[in-house]
């Protein structure tokens, strides 16, 4: 871990002032992805910005009746919160389903989404990755690719995106709310929000230096019945391989994002039309231009079955 | 510009090293050894934080890079709080902040200014075990004993989080009661791995620390 | 003289188990569940104020460094010393060793330590270690298994045993057989992934160096350490009374010992040194993966006439094979038979034990063989084995074995596990979930290796042992108290045991599952020599003496321990030599697994959902810590056939999912309340304890019992293992 200088923020404001002022700086709130990171070296700050003091650790009700999510929100308080199990129950089930009850009292809400993926070449500094080191190659292509990426990936990089939060998010329509260094605010749509490789696989997201996220957004509740599965080899605390987050009506529509196949949640809402017509139809729309590689073909059954048996439980 | 020097209040609580971006500047010496040296060897930065442990006030100077796990486990050396992975994934490090467990090495040692900590060192003495302690000795809830501190710290938090309320991957009812079943033990407590395979044990262990205390 | 153990033990004090044989808590588990047990890196109590070595391991998998640039590491804030192997001097090669523990300017292997970076700080050390520019020519090298099995060489013969064995006419036999199997299956390499990583703090006086360690065999380790630097081996003292996990990966000498020492003499100062767990798995050994072949021909009547197995690993130049044929000679009755070993060159790391080396991939093969048989033959699994059970050794049958109750271990789990409900493959369905049973044999040669101790009795009757056996959370420290309580007829309350330090008499140590039998063995030698001292110290017969209630008792007359060694301690050490009945006769450990799986018929996944195990090991020392070894044994069983390998970049040459994240072993949510019946037995030609070893057995067979009852659940029969999803779904029913 290279050394750093540290401050605390109070206030958002001062939070990006503090990055404009800093070539080489990171912000830092559950730090469980950041500092995993800078130990490797794979991230190396020149300084750390902590915005756990920024108040942004509140849930409230929006006037259109959705939620605004703190930042700061660990997720442990996020899937608990009681609106969040009642209303948006595919986002506790899918915040549950991801890493650890330790790992979940430290991370945020904006942390979850800016986690960074978990290819095992990206960890590796020996090896070559476009992601770490633009230009030096991938060496998960034709490497080891069972956990990576089969759909919206390039020559360049299969990274997988690694959340679960991220996945119930997108299908729940989230939008991202942000402040730059100079104090503008945006709002982003979740499913903008993350980037794909093509030949820039460093670039992950579409935040600006600087900008700091504030919040998370939800619209009002869709109703319908909230699935999230979760496949992996071990029965728990083990990333994806893939994940199926569902939203149910009753007359059969709704709406699938998938984890654990692409660099960001995965969700084509075009493939959602077929919803009445099966798992298979949609499964067919959703991986309309997949490139897997021969270690991580089979995700394309996996994800088409187990969103076969998630629209079974959704229906029954 | 040489050498670490210690934290001083400033605007925003900054606590930086030598300068602006802590960068060591190159000698000409090594200048000419290559270029990149200067941008790689950055000087330490100290700042002061104090937080509680295990109900006592403790103030340190630590290099910023220092994580909570190092700083219990080398300054203060509270080595009860074990480093298996040092990365997230294996929870021997498991301690307890402000009533929350937490893997202590995947936090930093200055981010904790007024924490209250509690280590295995904290929950019970070897002539006064903590309940869950001596459960975990009768029920022979470990083997080499490397994960069984941060065992213990989840396991008397998972306790607490159960009582709490929060759901977990395998509760099935999100509005329902919670109880300390063996599924929600073992599903909550999958963030500590014993590679020695004392599971069954330690749920049997908490399973009987759960029923005393309902 | 140390005792000599030549003919099976008689009558013995160890048989009152007063003591023995009841399921005390660990004596050191206050310590371990409040953190006040100290393993080798935490020795602020040893130590003051070390300074840290960070270790940098290699980057590529095959060649040489062409250049090392210390420049900025070594002027890095708070940095004392950098170390590679040109600055090391002069490094000998441990006789347990294959490859450099420092590497350099060849490369052996995948994060071969290749630097130790020492500062004053974790984190200034880790710092200067990411400034070190290595230059490398890379060459190719050879990391597929399967792709080298037709160049593999029959290796030299290992621990006595000849690569192969033939009884009979296999060929002929196999040929003539009603019903056949002839299958391959495969096992991938596994990584020990203990919990403590190998760790080490050394400290030099002069020439001698004292290593704090994590080490299973003190006395391997001092040898390896001294010849390694040179040094006479009166030099070095090992200290390693807490070890964190082991399982095979703390036999040897490794990378942390040597570094922490060489950094301690180039710093000035002590050194502490643990591998980051991310170098781990690439820089240490590992179990290799295997390619195995078994041929099984039976009669109508389900009862073998030929078997073969055949097995093909891989290692680095010297290396040893995985002899995953061993418990094939032994296990199965039938009148034709072969074996055989190959092995190839890989430039992987080090392979070497793992927990049960060769029965346990070799039972990972053979019992889903097994299982595959009795389908061929209708028959049910458990009767065919049975069928086939032996009491004599098939390639031997003058040899018998010295006890031996593999069936009774199957009749008596049948009926506790409720064998008899399970239904043919596939037509068990409980909602999402396809269930099945599988079951398999537990077999695991019982070693025995010779080991000493010393006892010292003190004027207030505390009773003290000392042996530099290791307590890797067996319960090595409980089961040596208890063995001497009994022996000197005192509570366990009186006993002081004292483990892992190279000042201590040389034991057996911990490995091959030999450590709890062989050690106690050598306190029970040394107890014998004790209570002779006693006795004569309190003026009575030693032949005569009997040690009960804290009291020795001859011809009347009883005296207090504890007023015996008034002036001076009794101090006695004494030892124990096995002689050649485990030549005379076969000497095993049986067991029988049972599981129930369920697997989720979308996805593949598989979740076991009930685990029994029924072993005969001889005399249980320590029911409550046995059955942790086996419960344990079962863990890491089920990792196997689920989630466990070391996946292989084949083009790059290393193991790619090098961390505890990557690595899967079973969490809680993976292991179900597990059951373990031990039988009730003693086997006086194993040891005068009458006990074996059991922290083995119970791996062995784990996986193959999980197989089986995926293959019940699905009708699915996956020879590769890990039985992971993606190898079920193709063959998995319609969703619905």
């Amino acid at each position: 871990m290279k050394a750093f200088s540290y401050e605390r923020a109070r206030t958002p404001a001062e939070a990006a002032a503090a990055a404009a002022e800093h070539e080489d700086a990171k912000f830092i709130a559950g730090g469980t992805n950041l500092l995993d990171l800078m130990k490797l070296e794979i991230e190396t700050p020149a300084h750390l910005i902590d915005v756990n003091g920024l108040a942004l650790d509140t849930i409230e009700t929006t006037p259109e009746g959705g939620l605004k999510i703190g930042a700061l929100v660990r997720n442990t308080d996020l899937a608990a919160h009681k609106r969040v199990r009642k209303d948006y129950a595919l986002l506790t089930r899918a915040l549950m389903a991801g890493a650890s009850g330790q790992l979940r009292n430290k991370a945020t809400t904006a942390g979850n989404l800016l986690q960074r993926t978990r290819c095992p070449y990206f960890y590796d500094t020996a090896q070559p990755c476009n992601k770490r080191s633009p230009g030096s190659g991938c060496a998960a292509i034709g490497g080891f690719s069972r956990q990576l990426g089969l759909v919206g990936v390039s020559d360049a990089c299969i990274a997988t995106h690694p959340s679960d939060m991220g996945v119930a998010m997108r299908a729940l329509d989230a939008v991202v709310e942000t402040v730059k260094p100079d104090g503008e605010t945006r709002t982003i749509p979740v499913a903008e929000f993350h980037r794909l490789p093509g030949d820039t696989p460093h670039v992950e997201n579409a935040l600006e230096k600087g900008e700091l996220i504030t919040a998370m957004t939800l619209p009002a509740p869709v109703g319908g019945k909230h699935v999230y599965r979760k496949v992996r080899d071990r029965a728990s605390y083990a990333f994806a391989l893939i994940s199926v987050g569902a939203v149910v009506q009753p007359d059969g529509t709704g709406r699938v994002a998938i984890g654990g196949v692409a660099p960001k949640p995965w969700r084509v809402e075009a493939a959602e039309a077929d919803m009445k017509r099966g798992a298979k139809a949609v499964a067919d729309g959703l991986f309309a231009n997949a490139r897997p590689t021969h270690h991580n073909e089979f995700k394309r059954t996996l994800a088409e079955r187990t969103l076969g048996s998630v629209l079974t439980e959704a229906r029954g | 510009m040489a050498g670490p020097r210690d934290w001083e209040i400033s605007r925003r609580d900054l606590m930086v090293g030598a300068g602006a971006g802590a960068v060591l500047a190159a000698t000409p010496k090594l200048a000419e050894a290559g270029a990149s040296l200067a941008s790689e060897t950055r000087m330490p930065t100290l700042a002061s934080v104090s937080f509680t442990v295990n109900g006592e006030g403790r103030r340190l100077e630590v290099d910023t890079r220092t994580t909570l796990l190092d700083a219990l486990r080398e300054r203060l050396q509270l080595t009860g709080t074990k480093k298996g992975c040092d990365h997230g994934q294996c929870g021997a490090c498991t301690v307890i902040v402000d009533g929350h467990r937490i893997n202590s090495c995947l936090t930093l040692a200055v981010m904790h200014e007024g924490s209250e900590v509690t280590t295995i060192e904290g929950l019970g003495q070897p002539e006064n075990l903590h309940p869950m302690q001596a459960a975990f000795v009768k029920h022979d809830g470990f083997q080499c004993g490397y994960c069984t501190p941060g065992q213990i710290c989840s396991a008397v938090a998972v306790l607490d989080e159960i009582k709490a309320g929060i759901p977990s991957h395998v509760t099935v009812e999100l509005d329902g009661e919670l109880l300390p079943t063996s599924d929600e033990i073992r599903e909550r407590m999958s963030g500590n791995i014993c590679r020695c395979g004392a599971y069954s044990n330690i749920v049997d262990a908490m399973a009987e620390v759960a029923g005393r205390r309902a | 003289m140390p005792m000599k153990f030549n003919e099976p033990a008689g009558a013995n004090p160890i048989d009152r188990q007063k003591v023995i044989g009841k399921p005390f808590d660990r004596i050191e588990g206050p310590l371990k569940v409040t953190g006040r047990a100290p393993y080798a890196y935490e020795r602020h109590d040893a130590v003051e104020n070390p300074a840290v070595g960070f270790v940098v391991g290699a980057g590529i998998a095959k060649g040489r460094i062409k250049s090392i640039d210390v420049t900025a590491a070594r002027k890095a804030p708070g940095v004392l010393a950098v170390v590679t192997a040109e600055t090391a001097g002069k490094l000998g090669l441990g006789k347990y060793n294959i490859a450099k523990l420092l590497g350099g300017p060849e490369i052996d292997h995948y994060h071969q330590a290749i630097a130790v970076v020492v500062a004053e700080s974790f984190e200034q050390a880790r710092a200067a270690a990411g400034l070190l520019r290595v230059d490398y020519a890379a060459e190719k090298g050879v990391f597929d298994l399967r792709g080298t099995k037709d160049t593999s060489v029959k290796p030299k013969p290992s621990g006595g045993d000849e690569p192969d064995s033939a009884k009979g006419d296999f060929a002929g036999a196999f040929e003539a057989a009603a019903v056949k199997l002839d299958e391959t299956y495969t096992t991938p390499d596994h990584a020990h992934a203990m919990m403590e990583p190998h760790a080490s703090m050394a400290s030099w006086d002069g020439n001698k160096v004292t290593v704090w360690t994590s080490n299973q065999m003190i006395d391997w380790g001092v040898s390896d350490l001294a010849k390694t630097l040179g040094l006479p081996k009166e030099n070095v003292r090992l200290v390693s009374p807490y070890v964190g996990g082991g399982f095979g990966g703390k036999l040897f000498l490794r990378a942390d010992a040597v570094l922490a020492a060489l950094g301690a003499k180039a710093a000035g100062r002590p050194v502490k040194v643990a591998l980051p767990r991310p170098l781990v798995f690439n820089n240490t050994t590992h179990r290799p993966a295997t390619v195995q072949r078994v041929r099984i021909g039976a009669g109508r009547d389900g009862k073998i006439t030929a078997i073969g197995h055949e097995t093909w690993s891989g290692n680095l130049p010297n290396g040893k094979p995985e002899n995953a044929i061993d418990q094939t000679r032994l296990l199965y009755a039938g009148a034709n038979r072969m074996t055989a070993t190959r092995l190839a060159l890989l430039n992987l790391p080090e392979g070497n034990a793992m927990r049960a080396p060769g029965e346990a991939p070799g039972l990972m093969a053979l019992e889903i063989a097994m299982d595959e048989m009795a389908g061929k033959l209708g028959m049910d699994p458990v009767e065919f084995r049975i069928l086939n059970d032996t009491q004599v050794d098939p390639e031997n049958p003058e040899r018998k074995f010295s006890q031996r109750r593999l069936s009774e271990c199957f009749r008596i789990g049948s009926g506790r596990f409720g064998w008899s409900a399970r239904k043919q493959p596939g037509e068990t369905r409980d909602g999402r979930w396809l269930v099945g049973m599988g079951v398999a044999t537990a077999f695991r040669g019982n070693l025995v290796m010779k080991s000493a101790a010393r006892a010292r009795l003190a004027a207030d009757g505390r009773i003290t042992v000392e042996t530099d056996m290791t307590d890797i959370g067996t319960g090595t420290y409980t089961i040596i108290a208890q063995t001497t309580a009994e022996m000197l007829g005192v509570p366990l309350t009186q006993i002081d045991v004292k483990l892992g330090d190279s000042a201590f008499p040389v034991s057996a140590g911990s490995g091959g599952q030999w450590g709890a039998n062989s050690a106690t063995s050598g306190v029970y030698a040394c107890c014998v020599k004790l209570r002779e001292a006693i006795a004569r110290q309190a003026g009575l017969d030693p032949l005569k003496a009997d040690f009960a209630d804290g009291q020795v008792t001859a011809d009347g007359k009883s005296v207090a321990l504890a007023g015996v060694a008034n002036a001076r301690d009794i101090v006695v050490e004494d030892g124990i030599e096995f002689g050649d009945l485990d030549k005379r006769y076969a000497q095993s450990t049986f067991g029988a697994h049972f599981v129930e799986i369920g697997v989720d018929h979308a996805t593949g996944e598989s979740r076991i959902r009930r685990m029994l195990a029924v072993c005969a090991a001889g005399r249980i020392l320590n029911p409550k810590s046995a059955r942790s070894q086996v419960i344990g044994a079962m863990t890491m069983g089920a990792g196997a056939a689920l989630m466990e390998e070391l996946a292989v970049d084949k083009e790059r040459g290393f193991f790619v999912n090098h961390d505890l994240a990557g690595y899967e072993v079973p969490v809680h949510a993976d292991i179900p309340h597990q059951e373990v019946v031990f039988l009730d037995e003693t086997d006086p030609y194993s040891s005068p304890m009458k006990a074996k070893g059991v922290g083995e057995l119970g791996i062995c067979g784990v996986a193959a019992a999980v197989a089986n009852a995926i293959y019940n659940a699905t009708g699915v029969r996956v020879r590769d293992y890990p039985i992971t999803l993606d190898k079920l779904l193709s063959a998995m029913p319609e969703v619905g």
